[in-house]
Formats: C-alpha cells, structure tokens, sequence
C-alpha cells in the first residue's frame, strides 16, 4: 500500500492527495507536525528524507521525496490509459516536464509568500510576490492561447499531472496576499481543475458549489405559474 | 488639560498569549508586537521569561495553557482559570500561531460563530441540508463577566478527530477575556466530559492578528500531529473567510447589522465588548 508523509496545509503533499484521489489509488496517510512542531527537522524523518522535506512517498523499498516524481510515479503506475503521463508522446511528454519545471518558481514565490503571510516564515514578502505575478502572467499568456484552441488544460487537450503540479500554489495564493482578479484565463483553468471528477479540497481551496436539481414538482410548479 | 501618560485602556491592561511555551527554551528569545507595541520575550537561562518593551521596561508574564502571557499594560486582574486544563488524562495541543489579516474580534466573533460550519466546514462540522441553528441561550455571567452561550446543539458529520459517523453534539462557548474563546464540546470517547478547544488571539494591529488555538482534549487514539493537522485544517478554511470581511474592523454600532437569532451570541459579545470600552479592532460609529 502507499504511504503518503502528509502535512494538511502543504500545497505539495496535496499535489499528492489530488492524483491519488482522481487515480482512485488508496493509500495511507501519515501526518508529520511540520508546523509547530518541526517534526520533519528530527532525527526519525530525516532518515527517510535527508532533505527535510513534506510530502515523501513511499512505496515498498521506493522512497520519493518530490512532488514532481511523486506525481510521476502515481500516473505512470495507476493510469493504464496513460493520459496524465503521456509517455508515448515525446512532444507532449517532453512540456508536461517543461510545466512540471515551472511549478517549482510557483512554490518558491506564491508557495512562500503563502507560508509567510500563515505562519510568519521570516521572507522578502514582497520580491516574493513580484516573482509570483511574473510566474502568473507567464501562466495567464499560455492559457489564454490553449482557450483560444479549445483547451482547457496546460498541454494538449487532455489534463495531466503538469495542471496537477502547477494548480495548488496558483490556487492558495490569495493566503499569501496575491489575488486572481488580473487573471481571467487562470480562474477558467482553476474551475476546469475542480470539475475534474474525483477532485478534493484542501483547506484554502473550496470545491465549486453545487448547482442542485432543482425537484421536478417545482419546476411543475414554476411552469404552471409561468 | 494634558493626557496622563498611563491612561486605563481595555486592550492595553488585558492578558495575552505571545508565543508557545515549550518553543521557547532556555537562552532563547523572539520579537513579536503586541497591541502595536514591539516587545521582546525571552527565556533566562534559569528558565523565567523575561518580556520587556523596546524602552527596556518589564512585562507581566504568566506561563500557563502552554502559552507565554503578557500584557503591555496594568492588568487589574490575573489571567482567567481553565480548570479543566488541570484534568488528569487530557491531551494538551499546542496548535501553533496562524496570522489573519483581519480584526482580533472578528477572529474571536467568526469562532463564536455556529452557523457558518455547514457552508465553510463543509461534511466536517456541518453539512447541508441540515444547517438550521436551534434556539440557544447567551448569557453575561456576572462573577466573571464573562460571556456564555449555552444549549447549543448542531449536527457534525465528523465533529472531532475521535467521531465516527454523524452526531449531533452539544456545544457550550465562554468568552472569559475580550480576544479569548473557548468551546466545550461534546467528547465522543468520554460521554460526560467536554472537550476545550480554544483560540487565544494575539492583537497585532487593530486588523491583524496572530491567532494561537489551543486544545485540551481526551483522545487516546489519534498522534498529535493528527490532532494538530484536524484543528489546522479547521481554522485554515475560516482564514481566507475572515480576510474577506467587511468592514476590517467589527462594528459595535447596533444600526451597522441587522442579526438574526443565530446571532446571539455575537450579539451578546458585541455589547459586552461595548461595556467594557473594548475599541481595539471594533468600528463604534457608522461609517
């Protein structure tokens, strides 16, 4: 079974949680203290991940400690149709890497402005902002090319673990004081995330809401009265 | 007439917690800012801790619910009794400061607040459609003067990290300091004792505050980091609600809102926090 080391309120661990819950692959979670324990500064973790990083991934003898090969191991492993990772595809393949590359800029500004605006990581806030904003109209440009085409997503017309590396710090980053508003194709791309089925919140990032069927009675009703 | 320079201010000569006591170890220090004031707390190596304003001169200090407290003011009162902190058997969380960009009593009215559990606690503490607040009773309790409600009964789906499956749990809240709330809640394992969870709010600004939820609770089961991560998990979703409010600060002008009976509660607390002269991070009159 995989084992998931979890920290409720990291975007990364979520980029976890997210894949294995639209795989539908069951795992066990074990939550570290991260915050304000430190627990993944001690000894114990440390020798899983020398790193002293959240999330780690372990599965059998395997142990990862990235989230960009975490999510590459989940797709390659528990998506036959191969859509998420296209393997098969270098042109594909090859910007679904590109994007996973761009992910790390996204938790090294909006990520850490986050953190420091929630729990007073000490940080050049507002460098840390700039570099978000500058990640975001990057982002904003390419998605407002693949809307031009039909798609939704970041590469092709398919989602893949790339939207899944780059959605949670995009998403959270109004925590951290940088707000959506400027960014219209970036809302579209985070709704078109949150209908995929099997999608989770974390906290920060809310489902969108339910329209509910409306009883077949009233809409009776509403067209008598029409 | 010139001001006398010790003026009696409600949120200068109040308690509050500044830091976990277990993170400060000997030798140790940090900054922080309470009530627009930089203050520095420290622990001696002997292990008293020591807090002192920016011109040198000493604080208050008590250490207790695991949290250092101090005030940059005359407190005319020691810091409120918890006894159930004292319980032999409970688990005692140090949760850990989040900062909120909003108004210290908007943090402490929002976790005062039941009816917003199905709508931003979504199949944890609530879930639609069972969302209607039954009638609850508030009151000043006057030895204390302190402000309880009483009676309170909501469905959760998983009330607690101990909660198996949907119940409905009893509620009690007590507000025994004007940026201090705590709830009792029904305890899942343990019919007949209450579960204490509460917030300590640190004033920073008039809208911005470091808040420090604390928990006292019976739980064999679950780690601390499990119950760290379910508390987390629960202020987090209120956070992006409370930077979202408006007005920044809470209005205690009565014509500002118009309540319903849910409301009680905030109702009671606004007027109490009036009585009191308690203006640190309230709007009085109608913009």
């Amino acid at each position: 079974m995989l084992k998931l080391y979890d920290y409720v309120l990291s975007g990364s661990a979520y980029k976890a949680r997210l894949m294995m819950a639209i795989l539908g692959a069951p795992y066990e979670a074990v939550p570290v203290d991260f915050y304000p324990g430190n627990e993944h500064r001690q000894p114990d973790f440390l020798d899983l991940n020398p790193a002293g990083t959240l999330p780690v991934l372990v599965d059998g003898d395997l142990v990862l400690t990235d989230s960009a090969a975490i999510l590459t191991y989940l797709a390659g492993k528990h998506d036959p149709p191969g859509t998420w990772l296209p393997a098969g595809d270098p042109a594909r393949l090859a910007q679904v890497v590109q994007w996973l590359a761009f992910s790390q800029s996204l938790t090294a500004t909006a990520g850490a402005a986050r953190l420091h605006d929630m729990i007073n990581r000490p940080l050049d806030v507002e460098a840390a902002r700039a570099g978000a904003h500058r990640a975001f109209r990057e982002l904003e440009r390419h998605l407002t090319a693949q809307a031009f085409d039909g798609n939704a997503f970041l590469v092709a017309d398919q989602p893949t673990i790339a939207d899944i590396a780059c959605f949670p710090y995009v998403a959270l980053s109004p925590d951290g004081g940088i707000a959506h508003d400027d960014y219209p194709a970036i809302r579209g791309w985070l709704d078109a995330v949150k209908r995929l089925p099997g999608f989770i919140e974390m906290p920060g990032i809310h489902a969108l809401h339910e329209v509910r069927e409306t009883e077949p009675g009233v809409v009776a009703m509403a067209a008598e009265a029409g | 007439m010139s001001e006398t320079v010790e003026k009696k201010d409600p949120a200068r000569d109040e308690w509050y917690a500044v830091g976990i006591s277990a993170d400060l170890r000997p030798g140790e220090a940090r900054e922080t800012i309470l009530v627009g004031e930089p203050i520095d707390i420290r622990r001696e190596p002997g292990g008293a801790v020591i807090v002192s304003k920016s011109d040198g001169r000493a604080c208050p200090v008590r250490e207790r619910y695991g949290h250092v407290w101090t005030s940059i003011g005359a407190p005319d009162h020691d810091l409120f009794a918890i006894p159930e902190a004292d319980q032999e058997g409970r688990v005692l969380v140090d949760v850990g400061a989040v900062r909120v960009r909003c108004s210290p009593l908007r943090a402490v009215e929002n976790f005062l607040d039941i009816a917003h559990f199905p709508y931003v606690h979504t199949d944890i503490l609530g879930a639609e459609p069972q969302t209607e607040v039954v009638p609850y009773k508030v009151h000043v309790e006057e030895a204390g003067d302190e402000v309880w409600a009483t009676k309170v009964k909501f469905f959760q789906p998983q009330a607690a990290k101990s909660a198996e499956g949907g119940i409905v749990t009893d509620y009690k809240y007590r507000v025994p300091a004007p940026t201090t709330a705590i709830l009792y809640k029904t305890c899942p394992p343990r019919p007949g004792e209450w579960d204490v969870i509460t917030i300590f709010v640190q004033p920073i600004a008039e809208d911005l505050c470091d808040v420090w939820p604390w928990m006292a609770l019976f739980d064999e089961d679950n780690s601390l980091a499990e119950l760290i991560h379910f508390q987390q998990m629960i202020f987090l979703q209120d956070r992006s609600i409370l930077e979202n409010q408006v007005p920044k600060l809470l209005p205690l002008d009565p014509k500002m809102e118009i309540p319903t009976r849910a409301d009680m509660t905030s109702v009671a607390y606004r007027r109490w926090l009036k009585r009191r002269g308690m203006t640190y991070g309230a709007q009085t009159a109608a913009a």
